[in-house]
């Protein structure tokens, strides 16, 4: 066993840890973070996407000693610092963004890392940006729409549109 | 997993020591890796990250114009850095699995690993381009030797892929939905001295060069020059997501469409 030591979602910690621990292992049982989702464990579905210093990356694929020292952000740090939810949350729960909210996690923390790359994305970045991550409730409109109202874009024209139609 | 144990050595130096020893192996992004060792296919006693060592990572441009991968640099950054000097390089990159596997997947494990589905096999072939490790320069057209077989000894670090940019180039990706890798993807690349045609995804035998197509290419660079031409489908994949003849028609159709894009 190793100790490793990182910031999850701005708290120090640390753990003793295997070579083959995953990423994912590390949040879910080392530290009770379970919000981070394992759907398959095979590299497919982004229910484990985490951010490691900023970058989205899948925690089941992600040694959790490859993060030592780093910077790490779940799905529980995405809530604003009073516990309101983060506008890209909000967002979600507006727009009917998810069903049983299995895939939630990775999608707002993927949603996360594309709007801090590209504030604005338009609908086919947005679907281009989520092709690694599966939903198997929602058939995807709404979570794009979703992505879009919160990066301040207009989507009144969607609400009866092909959104609406695939609730 | 097989337990293993896991070393961050902080240079390359320390990288090659720890790679001699027994049944040691490099760790790039982890992407092809980690699931092998989940389903138990590989059972390394020792895994060596290489992604701590800034001197394999990054994108730089040589004297001589050609574009310099580090052998540990994620797909994301040369989609960013290689945009403006080798634009069909940074398409390619930037087309591979989704943006969490590109945050991770190393230029160096695609090559290392010459799955037979893999873009960048396809890149370094189509440009000519030599891969170099810790001890050697191996030009492209000597690196892949069959599906998932390079000329890499055990324990060899690629460090760097030297691309020479051409006037045109493009790739063509026909991606298998579920997987996201290539069904079967061209690269065409157009120098002084004549055409390149690498092709991935398609055959039996790994990534290869379709001699023909770059020789009617390399004198009329349309995409009419192919029309004549057909691949054998005796040497190609056949699976439940396409037939041997199927793959044979779709190197044809993407050649052609790779050489209207590159323009
Ligand atoms: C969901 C998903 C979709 C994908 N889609 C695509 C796709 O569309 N196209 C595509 O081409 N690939 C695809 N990949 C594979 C991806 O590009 C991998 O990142 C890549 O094949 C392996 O790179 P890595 O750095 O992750 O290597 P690792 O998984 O760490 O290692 C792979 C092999 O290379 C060796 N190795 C690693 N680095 C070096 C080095 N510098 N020198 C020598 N040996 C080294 C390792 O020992 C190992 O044998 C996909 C992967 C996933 C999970
Ligand atoms: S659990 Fe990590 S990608 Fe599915
Ligand atoms: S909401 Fe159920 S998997 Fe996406």
């Amino acid at each position: 066993m190793t100790r490793v030591t990182m910031t999850v979602n701005g708290k120090a910690v640390s753990g003793e840890v295997e070579g083959r621990t995953l990423l994912s292992q590390f949040l879910r049982e080392g530290l009770g973070l379970t919000g981070t989702h394992i759907g398959c464990d095979t590299s497919q579905c982004g229910a484990c996407v985490v951010h490691v210093n900023g970058q989205d990356v899948k925690s089941c694929t992600t040694f959790a000693l490859e993060c030592e020292g780093a910077e790490v952000r779940t799905i529980e740090g995405m809530a604003n610092p009073d516990g309101s939810l983060s506008t890209i949350q909000q967002a979600f729960q507006d727009h009917h963004g998810l069903q049983c909210g299995f895939c939630t996690p990775g999608m707002v923390m993927t949603a996360s890392a594309l709007l801090a790359k590209n504030p604005t994305p338009s609908e086919a970045e947005i679907r281009h940006y989520l092709e690694g991550n599966i939903c198997r409730c929602t058939g995807y409109h709404n979570i794009v729409k979703a992505i879009l109202a919160a990066s301040g874009q207009d989507v009144s024209h969607l609400g009866h549109g092909d959104a609406v139609a695939a609730e | 997993m097989y337990a293993f144990e896991l070393v961050r050595p902080a240079t390359l130096d320390e990288a090659v020591t720890a790679l001699g020893a027994e049944e040691a192996q490099a760790l790039g992004g982890g992407q092809t890796l980690i699931p092998t060792l989940k389903q138990r296919l590989a059972a390394p006693a020792k895994l060596v990250c290489l992604s701590g060592l800034a001197e394999l990572k990054g994108v730089c441009i040589a004297d001589d114009g050609a574009v310099c991968v580090g052998g540990a640099t994620p797909h994301a950054v040369v989609a960013a850095e290689a945009a403006a000097h080798y634009p069909a390089l940074a398409a390619l990159a930037g087309n591979i699995g989704d943006p969490a596997v590109r945050n991770r997947g190393t230029i160096g494990g695609s090559l290392a690993n010459n799955d037979p589905s893999a873009c960048y096999p396809a890149a370094a072939l189509g440009s000519g381009a030599t891969i170099r490790t810790v001890n050697r320069d191996i030009a492209a057209d000597d690196f892949f030797q069959g599906m998932f077989t390079t000329a890499l000894e055990d324990g060899e670090i690629i460090t760097e892929v030297r691309f020479p940019v051409p006037e045109r180039a493009a790739y063509q990706k026909f991606e298998q939905p579920a997987s996201r890798f290539a069904l079967v993807g061209v690269f065409v690349a157009k120098y002084d001295d004549g055409v390149r045609v690498a092709v991935t995804g398609a055959s039996e035998g790994g990534v290869f060069r379709w001699a023909e197509a770059e020789a009617a290419l390399s004198g009329d660079f349309s995409a009419g020059a192919i029309a004549g031409l057909s691949l054998d489908a005796d040497m190609m994949i056949g699976d439940l997501h396409g037939s041997p003849e199927y793959r044979a028609h779709l190197v044809k159709v993407l050649t052609g469409r790779a050489v209207t894009a590159a323009g």
